[in-house]
């Protein structure tokens, strides 16, 4: 079972990358990139909605015959992006909803850190042990 | 592309239509039976019933009708479709046979005709035999037919026709060929179309009818065959959705059947049929969410049913078709009106098409790599009698058997061995390619630009697995800077790996330095060890000589490729390679930083260039030049070593051109600029560096302007948001990101040494000429020349101002219209060291408001930097603000000979005429003298001369004159009456003889004239004394054309006694005078009023005694004692008053006097 936890900076370029196993890391990091495609619709499309009501979750972003690629923004625009095995069917959209979430509280954390300067690639423990506690936990 | 075994066959693919044929037709010769023959072919569109036609000749043999079955109790059958049974429904056996014949109603020999058309029927049903096939005749007639029942031979004869034909009477039909063929044939068809509609009916309840002969265990192949037909059928009856219900069922049927690895290919190619007809036909009826729904289960139902392990290859083939035909029915949908999604759209189709290609080519490579000896098995397990299976799905050495035991495990073997020798030759990276594209051109559609650079990598791999290196390098050169631009450095390090190995292949030399730079760049996530090789390889390529194979390339493309490095290195051509960087990231990191913004003329210009190299080993360079938008200062800024080739790995990391990983290098320009570009913006245009040399080959990396490459913007970006603090280093060394980049600087002229002082006395008065004293002293070391001067008006200011200002140096004499706001280039002279020069200027200024003056000097002088002689141009400039200002007020009133105000002056009535000149200068003023130029209209009551001559006024003191006029009856003027102009003469009480006198000139206001109609004065002395006798004359005036009756009287006073006429009325005539004489007698002293005269004119009842009283004293001083006498006159009051006046303007003088 592979997960791939991703996030995406507001330029598109990832400031952390992690998948399980590691061994097909580049297909991942394609699966990933393409994704963005439909993320940046979904926002844009979003724009045109109401902006404070605004759902962060995206929900699953497209299908492939093996994964899904579910999307996450922050209000700053800072995208995550999950790929998980498609046979895993105990992930229900609640369950990734607050994958998400508990995602974007440990991304918040390493954002309060006063010295991690937004835009760097993270590098904390933290954010590492959480992504890792996750994987294990849908794995 | 030819059919592989795995595309549908055509008959499945096309839609399926009422097959009926045409007979009795001679198409070639007759040139009646063409033209309906193209009728029924021509423009077969849409709005047409589904019909497709076929010529045939009368006596067409058609497929034998096999014998009816009564039971299926001891038949099994071999498989479930057989390959020809769709073409037999749609092209041979036919819904209908039509038989035409030229027949006329009126035809002579009718018995004859009729009884050979009756044969050719016969014939038709003949070769029918057991078929259902309907049959129907048309009578090509080449008269127009009567309306039916008119013609009774024509309804006999058709009776009887029917007869021997033993047709019904809906089976025959008319055709004359007359002018409205087409009508007539469309007509037909509709009948047709009829026919074969109840055709396909008969034939679908024949199929089911067979239903109940059949059992679950020994049947099963055939539920499936039978629901196909069923479907088939409707299809052919254009009932799609009863022929999608039964689709329907009959894929659950096939899904139904007991799988073996024997039966799996049939299986699932029966299944892909179905699969292919109901998305095809939920397509068609505008149900999209069903057919991905069905081809979603179908995948899933398929996708674990792989069947023979040896034979893997083909389930992957099997599966990459599926996807393939599903994405071209969804494109065909899209192109017949359907939207598509950005998330749902054919591309992810053939995307996963492409995808089981992929897994068929690795399948393939495995299980058929056998080696060379191995040979096709003869006899071919793969031939069969016919050419072709007898079902769809089944293996060609085991047709028909059923059983799930392998009967001949040799002949099986062999089978297998074939298919996968076969599949060898097939040419997979072809299939892949045409796949991905396909899905490129969807995603392109659909805004997927990240999918299409991921397929587009994807087709650029394939490429290069096909050997085709110079498109795959198109392909990932081309998606490269989207992957850059974004930063996904894993991603654009593995296609720059695959590109860097084309690059190889191909011997291609500047591509191959450029990926090797990048690779060994920062944005690279390649490992050390990787980076050190691909370095040694630059090195190498560098001096001429071959690189070492990239890893994991195929051994007899790495041949080719070393003979081709070896042709290059022969080859005498041009070895010098210029790279721009501003593309890529390359691993050397260049910055260019000026010291200054801006740089004087006599210092040398300084700047450093900063180079970092990111490789893991030293790199040695030649030269480093930088260009600048002034070319003439490239000269000055080159480092270059002449070294030899074979020196470049010695005493590398001691040598001032070698670049130690990881360490900023800094290198110092100085140059002198050129005093003509002062003002102007030195740029650095680029930055060469070259590695390598021109006897090897030598690579010259360009940086554009300042330095930086694709991923620095971002970088230094992230710099500057940091915070983090950097480790201390030694003094020489810099950090990397905290330089700044500064790729220009600002030339400006020598700080001036001399000092420019402004004296004058603000404000300046409007029209003055307002004096200006420039002092100019030199504090510089050697004498200065070409001392010049540019004072006036500062330009950009308001348009009107530089009309209304004026500069000269000449204060002698008023400056006109025709001197300019600003003088430039005054030349002053030379200056030695410490001395100085006076220069006077006067301005003009024309109306009130601030100005702001500029005084430029400007000079040249020599001076030596770097031990080069150079003369520069230096200037001060000062600027001053002065106000202007009115120098005074002038006031203007009318008053009466008593000094009251008046509204409008009285025809012929002396009045006075006031005016008060203000100070508002802050210095003082002398008024040289002052001047009344009347108008024609006015006149004065005696002289003009001005009063207030050589006066001066301090600030906020005021002169005042005032001149008795008297204005002609002039009737009623709009707007009243011009006075004329007041003009005052003056200048600064300061200023010196020499200076002009400023004339400023007043208008005065216009005067409302009326006209009266009796005007009365009086005649008294000055003053009375009591009990003295004080003769009092009025004069009245009758001022009109008119006889005036006049009354008047004298009221009493208590301070007077007097004699005269105490009340009278009188006549007046036009123009004349009438005298009335009294005597007062004063009896009190002091101011006493007169006795009133009361005058009342009968005609003028406006005329009161008000009016009356602005022109005759009420009251006069009477005196106790004294003999003086004197006369009033207007004149003297006026001297009196004036008196006055002064006095106020001199309030010490008055007080000083007792």
């Amino acid at each position: 079972m592979a997960v791939s936890t991703i996030i995406l900076f507001l330029q598109n370029y990832p400031l952390y990358i992690r998948s399980v196993p590691t061994e097909n890391e580049l297909k991942f990091h394609y699966m990933v990139h393409t994704s963005l495609d439909v993320v940046d619709e979904k926002i844009s499309a979003m724009g045109k909605a109401l902006v404070d009501q605004r759902e962060l979750y995206l929900g699953l972003l497209y299908p492939t015959e093996d994964y899904k690629v579910y999307g996450y923004v922050t209000n700053s625009k800072v995208k995550f992006v999950m790929v998980v095995d498609s046979s895993n069917t105990a992930l229900r959209d609640n369950e990734i909803r607050s994958m998400f979430r508990k995602l974007h509280n440990s991304y918040t954390d390493v954002m309060c850190n006063p010295f991690y300067n937004p835009g760097d690639r993270i590098q904390s423990r933290a954010f590492d042990g959480m992504v890792t506690s996750m994987m294990i936990q849908v794995c | 592309m030819s059919p592989t075994q795995w595309d549908f066959p055509v008959e499945l693919c096309c839609r399926p239509m009422a097959f009926v044929t045409l007979t009795g037709l001679d198409v070639v010769y007759n040139a009646v039976h063409r033209a309906v023959w193209d009728a029924f072919c021509a423009n077969r569109r849409a709005d047409r019933v589904p019909i497709s036609f076929k010529v045939l000749p009368g006596d067409h043999e058609y497929p034998k009708c096999r014998p009816k079955r009564t039971s299926y109790e001891w038949y099994i059958p071999k498989g479930i479709l057989k390959t020809g049974w769709m073409n037999k429904h749609l092209n041979l056996v036919p819904a209908l046979v039509v038989v035409f014949y030229e027949l006329d109603w009126d035809e002579p020999q009718w018995k004859e005709k009729q009884s050979e058309c009756a044969t050719r029927v016969e014939i038709v049903r003949q070769s029918l035999q057991g078929r259902n096939t309907k049959v129907a005749v048309v009578l090509i007639q080449k008269k127009t037919p009567l309306p039916p029942g008119e013609d009774v031979i024509a309804s006999e004869r058709a009776a009887a026709l029917c007869n021997a034909c033993e047709l019904s009477g809906k089976s025959l039909f008319v055709l004359p060929h007359t002018d409205h063929l087409v009508g007539y044939i469309i007509r037909l068809e509709n009948a047709f179309y009829e026919h074969a509609q109840t055709y396909y009916y008969t034939e679908i309840r024949r199929v089911k009818s067979h239903k109940e002969f059949l059992n679950k265990t020994t049947h099963q192949l055939l539920f499936v065959r039978h629901q196909f037909k069923i479907a088939f059928f409707s299809e052919l009856k254009q009932d799609t959705q009863n022929a999608l219900k039964n689709y329907r069922t009959a894929y659950n049927l096939v899904h139904e059947l007991r799988a073996h690895e024997t039966n799996i290919l049939e299986i699932k190619t029966m299944a892909g049929f179905t699969n292919y007809k109901i998305c095809r036909l939920c397509f068609q009826h505008n149900t999209p969410l069903d057919a991905i729904a069905q081809f979603r289960k179908h995948i899933d139902l398929c996708k674990k049913k792989i069947g023979s392990a040896e034979l893997a290859f083909e389930h992957a083939a099997w599966m990459s078709k599926q996807f393939q035909a599903f994405g071209d029915l969804f494109d065909e949908a899209i192109k017949l009106g359907l939207t598509a999604i950005q998330t749902q759209n054919p591309g992810f189709y053939y995307q996963q098409a492409a995808y089981y290609a992929q897994e068929r080519k690795q399948l393939a490579k495995t299980l058929c790599n056998h080696e060379a000896s191995v040979t096709y098995p003869n006899p071919d397990p793969l031939e069969t009698q016919a050419g072709v299976l007898d079902f769809y799905g089944q293996r060609s050495w085991r047709q028909g058997i059923l059983s799930f035991d392998l009967s001949d495990p040799e002949k099986e073997k062999v089978g297998i061995l074939a298919i996968q020798l076969k599949e060898r030759s097939v040419v997979h990276s072809e299939v892949i390619i045409t796949l991905l594209s396909n899905a490129v051109a969807q995603f392109k559609k659909y805004k997927c630009p990240r999918m299409k650079s991921h397929l587009m990598v994807q087709m650029g791999e394939e490429y290069y697995y096909a050997k085709d290196y110079t498109k795959a390098l198109k392909l990932l050169d081309y998606v490269m800077c989207d992957y850059r631009s974004e930063g996904w450095w894993t991603l654009l390090t593995s296609i720059l790996t695959t590109a860097l190995k084309c690059s190889y292949l191909m011997a291609q030399l500047k591509d191959y330095i450029t990926y090797s730079l990048e690779l060994l760049g920062r944005a690279s996530t390649l490992k050390d060890d990787q980076k050190s090789r691909i370095e040694k390889n630059l090195i190498n390529v560098l001096m001429n000589e071959s690189p070492d194979p990239e890893p994991d390339c195929d051994i007899l493309a790495v041949k080719t490729a070393q003979k081709l490095w070896a042709d290059r290195i022969s080859l005498a051509g041009s070895n010098v390679f210029t790279i721009g960087v501003q593309d890529f990231v390359p691993f050397v990191q260049c910055k260019a930083k000026f010291h200054a913004p801006s740089f004087h003329v006599d210092v040398p210009v300084q700047f450093d260039v900063y180079l970092k190299a990111d490789c893991p080993h030293p790199i040695r360079f030649s030269k480093l030049c930088i260009s600048f938008n002034n070319q003439e200062y490239n000269q000055f800024c080159v480092i270059e070593e002449s070294s030899r080739a074979n020196d470049v790995l010695e005493n590398l990391t001691q040598s001032k051109m070698c670049l130690v990983p990881g360490k900023t290098r800094k290198f110092l320009f100085k140059f002198v600029a050129k005093t003509e570009d002062v003002g102007k913006k030195i740029e650095i245009t680029s930055m060469d560096l070259v590695l390598g040399s021109e006897a090897g080959r030598c690579v010259v990396l360009n940086w554009q302007g300042g330095g930086g490459d694709a991923a620095s913007a971002q970088e230094a970006l992230q710099a500057s948001r940091s915070f983090k603090r950097r480790p201390r280093l030694p003094d020489s060394e810099v950090h990397w990101d905290s330089i700044v980049i500064q790729a220009s600087t600002m030339i400006i002229s020598r700080v001036p040494n001399i000092s420019v002082h402004l004296r004058h006395d603000p404000p300046a008065l409007t029209n003055e000429m307002y004096c200006l004293v420039v002092t100019v002293q030199s504090h510089e070391k050697t004498p200065i020349r070409d001392v010049k001067l540019t004072a006036g008006l500062k330009p950009g200011q308001d348009a009107n101002l530089t009309q209304k200002t004026h500069v000269t140096l000449h204060g002698t004499e008023l400056c006109d219209e025709s001197y300019p706001a600003l003088l430039t280039d005054i030349p002053v002279g030379d200056l030695q060291p410490g001395e100085q020069l006076e220069k006077t200027l006067h301005f003009r200024c024309g109306t009130v408001g601030s100005r702001m003056f500029l005084v430029y000097v400007s000079y040249m002088i020599n001076t030596t930097i770097e031990g080069k002689e150079i003369v520069c141009k230096c200037h001060k400039d000062e600027t001053v603000t002065i106000e202007t200002v009115f120098p005074f007020d002038v006031a203007v009133k009318f008053v009466s000979t008593k000094f009251e105000p008046l509204e409008r002056v009285y025809a012929d009535i002396p009045f006075l005429l006031m005016t008060d000149l203000l100070s508002a200068s802050p210095w003082a003023l002398t008024i040289v003298s002052s001047e009344l130029q009347l108008a024609p209209s006015m006149t004065a009551v005696d002289q003009l001369e001005s009063q207030v001559d050589r006066v001066v006024l301090q600030t906020g003191e005021s002169a005042s004159e005032c001149f008795c006029l008297r204005c002609p009856s002039v009737g009623n003027v709009e707007g009243g009456v011009a006075t004329g102009h007041y003009i005052i003469s003056w200048k600064r009480t300061s200023a010196m003889d020499s200076v002009p006198v400023i004339s400023t000139v007043i208008t005065l206001p216009h005067v409302i004239v009326e006209n009266i109609p009796l005007h009365v004065n009086a005649d008294l002395p000055s003053f009375g004394r009591v009990r003295e006798s004080l003769p009092v004359r009025y004069h009245l005036q009758n001022k009109t054309d008119l006889v005036q009756d006049v009354e008047i009287s004298v009221e009493p006073s208590d301070a007077f006694m007097f004699s005269g006429l105490k009340q009278i009325r009188l006549r007046i005539l036009p123009g004349t005078e009438q005298e009335m004489l009294y005597n007062f007698y004063p009896l009190m002293a002091g101011y006493q009023q007169l006795p009133s005269l009361n005058i009342n004119l009968l005609r003028f009842p406006n005329f009161t005694n008000q009016l009356l009283r602005r022109f005759i004293p009420t009251s006069i001083f009477v005196k106790g004692h004294s003999v003086l006498t004197r006369h009033f006159s207007p004149r003297s009051i006026c001297s009196s008053h004036r008196r006055v006046h002064d006095a106020s303007l001199f309030p010490k003088q008055e007080k000083g006097s007792p």
